[in-house]
């Protein structure tokens, strides 16, 4: 297994996103929430864009918008100011606050600009709602970074103590619309209560409305995050969390048992997860998903042959990585490059974890990489397909082999909301996907046109 | 929906006829009010973007860079160095430390490696605030690689898109004059602002040589360094899109003495004005001549086309929030050509000179808005009865959220809608989002019917 080596000084087509981006989807999971951004209006329009493209939803993402005197004399007038006019006009119940660059560097204090702002509204008596700020300055971790970040810290200034409660946490990470859903519908399977936080899956994958809401419906509740610190148990997705992670802060600070596992992406992380619901149930997996377990095992069989010894390159964010390359080792692919541009130190072991057992070569496993280290490595190994975000699509292209979309972003297909990674559903969507995409391009390579698999 | 105006943002919105004209326009965005516009880099970024074979390196964390990557439809008949994305990356130490060891290596390296015609660097706010000397880094790379490396002064709060158009303009201007002019044509001209999105440019290009004219540089789409360089050889700068190069035009004039023109390719009218102004400007019977039955052959082959477009299309109403004011005016007249109804119009950058002329040619209670927002915008479309909406892609989920037609119009957009061909197309993706039998599932029919 290579180590990643720094080949070069500059960053060519990055295979990541910036901190603040991951701490307002965060947000926008929170019931009632408005994600607003301390910094240039920029940030916060590129940002919408660029999510707007993957989820086609609105998101409205509120900026202090500095100018040039805010950055020498300090943002705090802006951001008061953007305050208040978010809560006019959005009538939020709360404002999840995330800086920026701009703001980390000219030294804004802004839990201090915070109290200032809520003494003031106490003295003129007006009732405002509650803010969560994180620090997410883009030059220090990536969109990962900033999602989990936020995550802890609205559980670090929302949940507090109190009598034990019988729901559990989940703690999904940054997973698609689809599987929140299916998260919550297995939860339900297995008659568990649960809060899940963020929860996004309305909020970035709504209906078609008649008026444009000032916020979207959905989202965890402020009551549920309330008592996240009472909860009885806490899961918490992903491999290559970093050790201040929401979990971690709810067992120290209330005691909640904090259960880590992977993303459940295959067969046996969805395996392990699904014996972690049963031990929190206490009761066997209900037969609807050991059904669909069945049919899942059943389609594998139909399709081992048609990806059979298949070599795989995997980018993206580290624990949907390490997840994906869990699942291709198990039906046969071999994953042979895992990359991401991700930096937590831990995607190796987590890799090496995951395909223990499995007869597969480790992968090479590079971490801070970019689109053009990948392109190097791709060239170099050859691979049958790629599978990861709509970015790699260049160089799927230029090596004319099939690119599986998954994760985010997905800028040139529709539905990237709705891609279903998790789960035995999830596995199964997957297998079909690819397996067809291998079977569709062997057909239309071949002059016969066979009509039969 | 009452709610959806902030006190502040009052004089940002004129209705007309409600009152004599009055607006204000050209402010600092407001806090809080979630601008659909972005920042001064942005300006930059959009305007430089198409060189197709210049380095456009960020300088700054990695957000910048990544947002912007591939991010226009500019297409090249060349090179394609535009179309990927080039960061320092600046990371804790750097900040701490300074950049300017980071992106003299980084710049080098891609120098070497992609051996441009030129390196554009642009600054980001954090760059703004730690205070690297951008000016000598690329002073001594360029001595180095013996190839222009110019600076970008798109710090993203220095103001907002119209500051990067600038810097965009400066840095542009230090290309200008250093190549050689002798073989150009006397009867010749600059394109300025059109970006070559879906291949529009070649479009306008072809129209100019049938006329008979020459043209020097495009600026910038489908652009090269070094027909920049030699741009100062052109008699004419045309400028499109004002607002985002009139200010390398009035750089050229004053150091140059080359005249400008405004101009717009969008609809049949402000299409065929513009053929019509260079013409004149040229003063050659020929080249008039040329125009003129190169024009009445555009028409006579476009409007039947058209006609079945506009008897599907008359009475349905349209609202327009653009970028830049020009484009809406040509929007206006476009949308009356197809018998639609203009209920809004509104522009990220406009100025007062521009919400005046809008005000001139909109009919009766129409909206006129300024750096308007989602709940602005969406308040408007229902207020209006709005069939469809014509904007970007930050607009596009406000439209399609309330089941509402929408245009882009913007520069991601896949459809050449410039020149005459371009106004057929338009009129094929207006028709084509308003007539589907989809809205009748949208709650907003679905209650009516």
């Amino acid at each position: 297994m290579r180590k990643n080596t720094l080949k070069y000084v500059s960053t060519t087509n990055a295979c990541k996103l910036c901190k603040p981006l991951g701490a307002a989807l965060a947000f926008r999971g929170i019931a009632k929430t408005v994600p607003f951004l301390h910094g240039s209006q920029g940030c916060a329009t590129y940002m919408r864009r660029y999510i707007i493209s993957h989820f086609n939803e609105p998101i409205d993402i509120a900026s202090s918008a500095l100018g040039e005197k805010s950055a020498v004399y300090g943002g705090a007038a802006n951001l008061r100011l953007g305050l208040k006019n978010v809560t006019e006009k959005y009538r939020p119940e709360l404002i999840g606050l995330a800086t920026t660059c701009l703001t980390e560097t000219i030294g804004d204090d802004v839990p201090m600009i915070l109290r200032e702002y809520y003494l003031a509204a106490e003295k003129e008596g007006a009732v405002l709602p509650a803010v969560v700020h994180v620090s997410t300055p883009s030059y220090a971790g990536t969109h990962m970074e900033g999602f989990h970040a936020a995550v802890r810290a609205v559980v670090e200034q929302i949940a507090g103590a109190g009598g034990k409660n019988d729901t559990i946490n989940l703690l999904p990470g940054f997973v698609s619309p689809a599987d929140l859903r299916h998260l919550r519908a297995i939860l339900a399977d297995f008659n568990l209560a649960a809060t899940i936080l963020p929860d996004y899956s309305e909020t970035l994958d709504g209906q078609a409305m008649l008026d444009y809401p000032r916020i979207p419906e959905g989202g965890t509740p402020l009551s549920a995050i309330r008592g996240m610190g009472q909860a009885r148990a806490t899961l918490e997705l992903g491999r290559t969390l970093p050790d201040h992670s929401a979990g971690v802060y709810l067992n120290q600070a209330f005691g909640v048992p904090c259960q880590r596992l992977g993303l459940p992406i295959g067969i046996r992380e969805t395996d392990l997860f699904f014996a972690a619901l049963e031990k929190l149930s206490d009761r066997p997996a209900p037969a609807r998903l050991a059904a669909v377990r069945g049919r899942l095992i059943d389609a594998l069989v139909d399709g081992h042959k048609y990806v059979f010894g298949k070599k795989a390159v995997i980018y993206g964010e580290e624990d949907l990585v390490v997840g994906l390359t869990a699942f291709l080792a198990e039906i046969g692919i071999f994953p042979v490059l895992c990359a991401s541009g991700g930096k937590s130190g831990r995607l190796a072991q987590a890799i090496a974890t995951v395909l223990n057992g499995l007869p597969v070569t480790p992968p090479e496993v590079r971490e801070d990489a970019d689109f053009l280290e990948i392109a190097e490595r791709v060239a170099e190994l050859d691979p049958d397909l790629l599978v990861g975000h709509s970015k790699g699509y260049a160089i799927a292209k230029k090596q004319n082999i099939p690119l599986i979309r998954v994760g985010f972003p997905i800028h040139d297909r529709l539905g990237g909301q709705r891609i279903l990674h998790l789960g035995y559903e999830g596995a199964q969507a997957l297998f079909d996907l690819i397996v067809n995409i291998l079977i569709a391009g062997k057909q239309d390579r071949s002059p016969v046109g066979y009509s039969y698999m | 929906m009452q709610t959806a105006l902030l006190r502040e943002r009052q004089f940002q919105i004129h209705r007309k006829g409600a009152a004599p004209f009055a607006m204000e326009c050209n402010k600092d965005s407001l806090a809080g009010a979630v601008s659909q516009r972005a920042c001064v880099f942005c300006g930059s970024r959009v305007v430089l973007y198409p060189i197709a074979d210049a380095l456009h390196l960020v300088h700054g964390p990695i957000g910048c860079a990544v947002y912007t990557w591939d991010i226009r439809g500019a297409l090249s008949s060349g090179p394609e160095l535009h179309r990927l994305s080039f960061s320092t990356d600046l990371k804790e130490m750097d900040v701490i430390f300074g950049g300017e060891q980071k992106l003299y290596q980084a710049l080098s390296e891609l120098i070497d490696r992609h051996q441009p015609k030129a390196a554009f660097v642009y600054s980001t706010c954090i760059v703004g605030i730690i205070g690297d000397d951008l000016e000598a880094v690329c002073n001594r790379v360029a001595m180095e690689k013996n190839i222009p490396v110019l600076p970008v002064q798109s710090e993203g709060f220095k103001g907002n898109k119209r500051e990067g158009y600038e810097a965009a303009c400066k840095a542009m201007a230090r290309l200008v004059g250093t190549g050689d002019t002798s073989a150009i044509s006397p009867v010749s001209i600059n394109i300025l602002g059109d970006f070559n999105l879906a291949g529009e440019i070649w479009l306008i290009r072809s129209y100019f040589e049938q006329m008979g004219v020459e043209v020097v540089a495009n600026i910038t789409g489908d652009g090269r360094v070094d027909d920049i360089r030699r741009a100062h050889g052109a008699a004419l700068n045309v400028v499109q899109c004002s607002g985002s190069t009139m200010d390398l035009a009035r750089i050229m004039e004053r150091q140059y003495g080359i005249p400008s023109i405004r101009v717009s390719y969008f609809g049949v009218e402000d299409m065929a004005e513009s053929l019509y102004a260079v013409a004149r400007f040229f003063k050659n019977d020929e080249i008039m001549t040329r125009t003129k039955t190169l024009v009445r052959d555009e028409l006579n082959a476009l409007l039947p086309q058209l006609e079945r477009y506009r008897q599907a299309l008359t009475g349905k109403k349209a609202a327009i929030y653009v970028g830049g004011a020009f484009k809406a005016f040509s929007l206006v007249k476009a949308f009356r050509l197809l018998g639609m109804d203009v209920v809004m119009v509104g522009s990220q950058t406009g100025t007062k000179e521009d919400y005046e002329e809008l005000a001139a040619i909109t009919d009766e209670g129409t909206i006129i808005v300024d750096d308007s927002n989602p709940l602005e915008l969406s308040s408007f479309l229902r207020e209006k009865e709005v069939d469809l909406f014509v904007g970007g892609v930050k607009e596009r989920p406000i439209a399609y959220k309330l089941g509402v037609a929408f245009c882009d119009h913007n520069h991601e957009r896949k459809e050449m809608l410039a020149g005459f061909a371009g106004m057929l197309n338009f009129a094929k993706e207006v028709y084509g989002s308003v007539l589907s039998p989809i809205w009748r599932f949208v709650p907003r029919l679905e209650k009516r019917s």
